[in-house]
């Protein structure tokens, strides 16, 4: 029973992992979603076709391979990137391709109204966007966010291909040295759910707290 | 006339085929309260659109205090304004729309502080003290913390006044912005409008189909249709004496609807 403790901390340790994978990946994710969904609507036409090339390749491969560029392909051109920082961007970038689509449907869907009241107070076209129509977005990209971060979350199991010791890569470790396939596979499962249930529901009070007010279906 | 604020020489809009504006030209002098009445589709939300700069122009030229609102001189040159220059000449101008457009992720109070705070750069103390004012103006100070939401329209309606009024334009446009209340609640805008233009000398367009309200209020009438002001002059003249049979007409329709207010705003004419 004693020795249980130890491989329960290694898997612990990963869960940190996977964790600070998570956050840092859905922050570029973030990011990239509201950069690339915005640019995507920009009348200036090479800002739109950097977006969508950016939003059509991320979708378009998949993280495996996108994966595999970031850690291997980058450094033979002169970029090194830790098996860490390589995780964060595969995910993020991937993950907010996804996210500038969400961006995109929401902002457009806030009512032409909004951003005409904001004009005839004359604020400029990036106040009527941070101010008036980006905090009504938010709130109806939240729900599909939270998808998108609950995929991510379980995209991060890729990084064990790279060697990075996640969750999964120590459950991987944990099995090989103690030959039992059901608990080290049974905590992650454990742990996987509890994290994507913290998630969700962080998310779903945050779209409580942002929507008092606003007409949007609960 | 005096030197007018306002100077529409001959302005055309065009939506494609469908010509909205045709040649029109008029002049507003400040301080005029001006009603724009006429058949829905004549193109007087277009007009205060095109003031507003929510709508370009097709052909023709708007000038504001002798400025010119859609160009800008370049090497003695006219040509079409910049954003920079848009926004210089947005600052006389303020308007009231038919849905309120208030923001409903703000409070009443942040409704009215945005554009003092983001375009003024006034500190928060001194625009929620204007904003309170203005609140105050419109009745509705007691509803500082509120979100629209919870509102009537008519407080909405008067939220979005105040709004309009915290940059304290020289011009304000009305368009119709009445005609989204329920009955009961017309009355506490019209009034809030009434005593605007009583004790300030803000230049006033509205669209309206209150012809009771433009009669009493308004200095001057003009008539539209299909893009062209058919007639135009004194409320007493326009409403007791139309010259024109176009003008006739849809007086007697909107009247004989008007018998309650309900009808007369929902009436397609
Ligand atoms: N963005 C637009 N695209 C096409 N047609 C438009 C647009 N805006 C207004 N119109 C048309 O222009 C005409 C005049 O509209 P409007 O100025 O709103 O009239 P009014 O306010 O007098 O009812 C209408 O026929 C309307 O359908
Ligand atoms: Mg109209």
């Amino acid at each position: 029973m004693q020795h249980w403790f130890g491989y329960l901390q290694l898997i612990f340790e990963g869960a940190l992992l996977t964790a600070q994978l998570t956050v840092l990946g859905c922050a570029l994710a973030l990011f990239m979603a509201i950069i690339a969904g915005l640019a995507r609507m920009s009348k200036v036409k090479a800002i739109s076709i950097a977006a969508t090339c950016y939003i059509e390749f991320f979708r378009g491969t998949s993280i495996f391979v996108q994966l595999f560029w970031a850690y291997f392909v980058l450094p033979l051109v002169g970029i090194p990137v830790s098996p860490f920082l390589a995780g964060v961007l595969a995910l993020g970038l991937n993950v907010g391709a996804y996210g500038a689509e969400v961006v995109r449907g929401a902002v457009q869907s806030i009512d032409k109204g909004q951003s005409e009241a904001a004009l005839a107070l004359n604020l400029t076209p990036y106040q009527r966007m941070r101010h008036v129509i980006l905090p009504q977005a938010f709130v109806i990209m939240l729900p599909t966010f939270g998808n998108n971060a609950i995929e991510l979350l379980k995209g991060t199991a890729v990084v064990s291909l790279i060697s990075l010791a996640d969750m999964t890569f120590q459950s991987q470790v944990v099995r090989a040295q103690t030959g039992s396939t059901a608990i080290p596979f049974l905590t992650i499962l454990i742990l996987y759910f509890m994290m994507a249930m913290v998630i969700s529901r962080g998310i779903r009070a945050l779209e409580r707290h942002l929507s008092d007010g606003l007409d949007v279906t609960k | 006339m005096v030197q007018p604020i306002i100077d529409i020489q001959s302005i055309s809009k065009c939506f494609g085929d469908l010509t909205v504006l045709d040649n029109l030209s008029f002049q507003v002098a400040p301080g005029e309260k001006l009603a724009l009445i006429g058949p829905s589709g004549s193109g007087k939300t277009t007009i205060l659109r095109v003031l507003m700069t929510l709508e370009t122009l097709t052909s023709g030229h708007v000038l504001i205090e002798d400025e010119q609102l859609w160009h800008m001189e370049r090497g003695g040159k006219l040509v079409d304004a910049d954003e920079t220059h848009l926004h210089k000449m947005r600052n006389s101008i303020g308007m009231v729309f038919q849905h309120f457009n208030l923001f409903p992720h703000k409070t009443v109070l942040e409704n009215v502080t945005l554009a003092l705070r983001l375009v003024r750069g006034v500190a928060k103390k001194q625009a929620d003290e204007r904003a309170l004012e203005l609140l105050d103006l419109v009745g509705l100070a007691d509803k500082r913390d509120q979100k629209p939401a919870s509102l009537s329209g008519g407080q909405k309606q008067r939220v979005a006044i105040a709004r309009a009024l915290a940059l304290e334009p020289k011009i304000m446009l009305f368009d119709e912005v009445t005609s989204a209340l329920d009955p009961e609640l017309v009355d506490e805008v019209l009034n809030v409008m009434r005593r605007l233009g009583e004790e300030t000398d803000m230049t006033m367009l509205l669209v309206t189909h209150e012809m009771g309200f433009a009669r009493d209020f308004a200095d001057r009438v003009l008539f539209f249709d299909k893009g062209r002001i058919i007639e135009s002059g004194p409320p007493e003249q326009i409403f007791t004496d139309p010259q024109e049979e176009r003008t006739r007409t849809f007086l007697r329709k909107v009247l004989s609807a008007g018998v309650s207010r309900a009808e007369s705003a929902a009436v397609a004419i």
